[in-house]
């Protein structure tokens, strides 16, 4: 166990040094070349906007966590079956494939007004939408990738055995692309936060933490505004440690390599 | 010439039967034959090697008998049913030259696998899955994930897991072929006791000749493009110990499958030699073979 503690330790410690030698030499430059705050806020002033409005932030987050959370649902929940539908239907997974790509390469700075046009002004509808076609991306090719795995070995050995593709797809197929899975999923949580919070630019409803960025910018106070940008990033990275404990749980030390 | 090692006194029907079988890939330009007129039969509880270069066809013909491939011509048969029959009554275990366990799943769960598949019950499979985990001596690894094992620990475990079904015949395709010499020594030592212990008859593809003489009663010699037996060389070395490695007749009987193999290479000869010379560099005891040969 504290062999365990001490691995820990090795891990958190340096980039917890680092990043405090960043905030002091942050701090330090801005207070000696004397850079006004609306090019770079000293993290001190930023800390002092935190408090002040740290009611404020945490409801925005709320607001964009909701977004992200539905749509990362929506999306990997239809990324899963879609890939499975193709899995077991090459034709349609030929057929949607590069349908699929050229959705992975739509910005999503493009469609979100367009989709906030579509419905009423008060509706998180549209950013909920931008979130899941977002995280529907990786999940679906991650799954799909996994899917179709099936290595010659297990393929002969199940043939030996004469089971069913039922069998297969329950005995290899589905244990087998769970770590691919895992992987998609790490990807689409961090896509799906960064998603929310840029969908929430393009007008529509007035809540989450894109909508607390530009009104802040738009009343010149930027500390407020780098505020809402640290709450995003808290928001972030919770959400991308949500899905690795998630992974650690259910695959243990079987989980694909980061990126 | 009495050939088998059957422990079993019942005389039924031969454990594999293969009458002039050949197979014939159809590739992009034309067609590869890969085995013409092989004629073969295994007894109960015999134990036969495949040798030969690469793409004599010995994994080829394995397949065969396992209905994981069809012949061209030819028929098959597994303790008198056609080969079909034989697997979908579960009457063989095959194991590959990779382990192929299922990484997500325990070591016994490994092991449970084909019975689980086939509808055992929970609590039979569990008891089978210990008990062959005993004779491969892994009973204190059941609860380990297979990637946690040596390579050799792996394959003892895929022998387990061949063995579920109590199998009358055990089809291995190479499974040694990736490791070590030492552990490979243990490993055949093992099978030996294993076959005796489970009275299978086992088929058993390889590229090494100390391997194949060590394992067998007889040593089935192919030979490539198209594949065919060259020879059928018995091994009268009686029980296997570590002992059988040194004795004379051991080597006497390599230098008659590495002669049988030389003997029938007019169109890739240079491969072969290249084998040969695999297989001489793989055993330790190059000088006492070369004596062995001088003797013969």
């Amino acid at each position: 166990m504290t062999a365990a503690g001490r691995r820990f330790g090795a891990i958190l410690l340096p980039p917890l040094v680092f990043g405090v030698l960043f905030l002091l030499l942050w701090q330090v430059l801005v207070r000696v070349t004397g850079v006004k705050s609306y090019v770079l806020p000293a993290p001190s002033d930023i800390g002092a906007a935190l408090r002040a409005s740290i009611g404020v932030i945490l409801d925005a987050s709320l607001r964009s966590g909701a977004n992200a959370l539905v749509g990362l649902l929506v999306g990997v929940v239809l990324g899963v079956l879609l890939a499975a539908l193709a899995t077991r239907m090459p034709l349609l997974g030929g057929a949607v494939s590069p349908l699929v790509a050229a959705l992975a390469a739509m910005p999503i700075v493009a469609l979100a007004p367009l989709l906030n046009t579509m419905y009423s002004p008060l509706s998180t509808l549209p950013r909920r939408e931008v979130v899941a076609i977002s995280a529907f991306v990786p999940v679906f090719v991650n799954v799909l990738r996994g899917l179709s795995r099936l290595s010659p070995v297990h393929r002969e050995l199940m043939q030996s055995y004469a089971a069913s593709g039922g069998q297969v797809l329950r005995t290899i197929r589905v244990p087998g692309a769970l770590p691919y899975f895992f992987t998609g999923l790490r990807v689409a949580s961090s896509l799906a936060v960064i998603a929310a919070v840029v969908s929430e630019y393009f007008g529509g409803l007035e809540d989450g933490l894109g909508s607390r960025i530009t009104s802040s910018v738009g009343a010149t106070d930027y500390p407020a505004a780098w505020a809402s940008v640290l709450g995003a990033v808290m928001l972030g990275l919770l959400f991308f440690l949500a899905s690795l404990l998630l992974e650690r749980v259910v695959v243990g030390n079987r989980a694909l390599p980061v990126a | 010439m009495s050939t088998t090692g059957a422990t079993t006194g019942a005389t039924t029907a031969p454990a594999v039967e293969i009458r002039g079988v050949s197979k014939t890939f159809t590739v992009r330009r034309g067609a590869v034959v890969a085995l013409e007129a092989i004629d073969l039969t295994v007894a109960p509880g015999e134990f036969v090697s495949l040798i030969g270069p690469s793409g004599c066809g010995k994994s080829t013909l394995l397949r065969i008998i396992a209905d994981l491939l069809t012949p061209t011509s030819g028929t098959v048969e597994v303790g008198g049913k056609t080969a079909q029959r034989a697997r979908l009554d579960q009457d063989y275990g095959f194991t590959f030259q990779q382990a192929g366990l299922l990484d997500w799943r325990t070591v016994r769960t490994n092991v449970e696998l084909p019975l689980e598949l086939h509808g055992v019950d929970r609590a039979t499979r569990k008891a089978r899955a210990l008990e062959l985990l005993e004779l491969v001596g892994l009973f204190d690894f059941a609860g380990h994930r297979p990637p946690q094992l040596s390579g050799g620990m792996q394959q003892r475990v895929a022998i387990a897991r061949a063995l579920a079904e109590r199998p009358t015949l055990l089809l291995m395709d190479e499974p040694f072929g990736a490791l070590d010499e030492m552990t490979r020594e243990r490993m055949q030592a093992e099978l030996v006791r294993i076959a005796r212990e489970t009275s299978a008859a086992v088929v058993f593809v390889t590229h090494s000749i100390p391997e194949a003489v060590f394992l067998s009663d007889r040593v089935v010699v192919m030979s490539p493009r198209p594949g065919r037996i060259a020879e059928i060389i018995p091994v009268d070395l009686g029980d296997r110990t570590e002992d059988t490695r040194e004795a004379p007749h051991f080597y006497a009987t390599i230098t008659r499958v590495r002669e049988a193999l030389r003997g029938r290479t007019v169109p890739d000869a240079g491969a072969l030699e290249a084998d040969i010379r695999a297989d001489v560099a793989a055993d330790s005891n190059t000088a006492d073979t070369n004596a062995a040969r001088g003797a013969l």
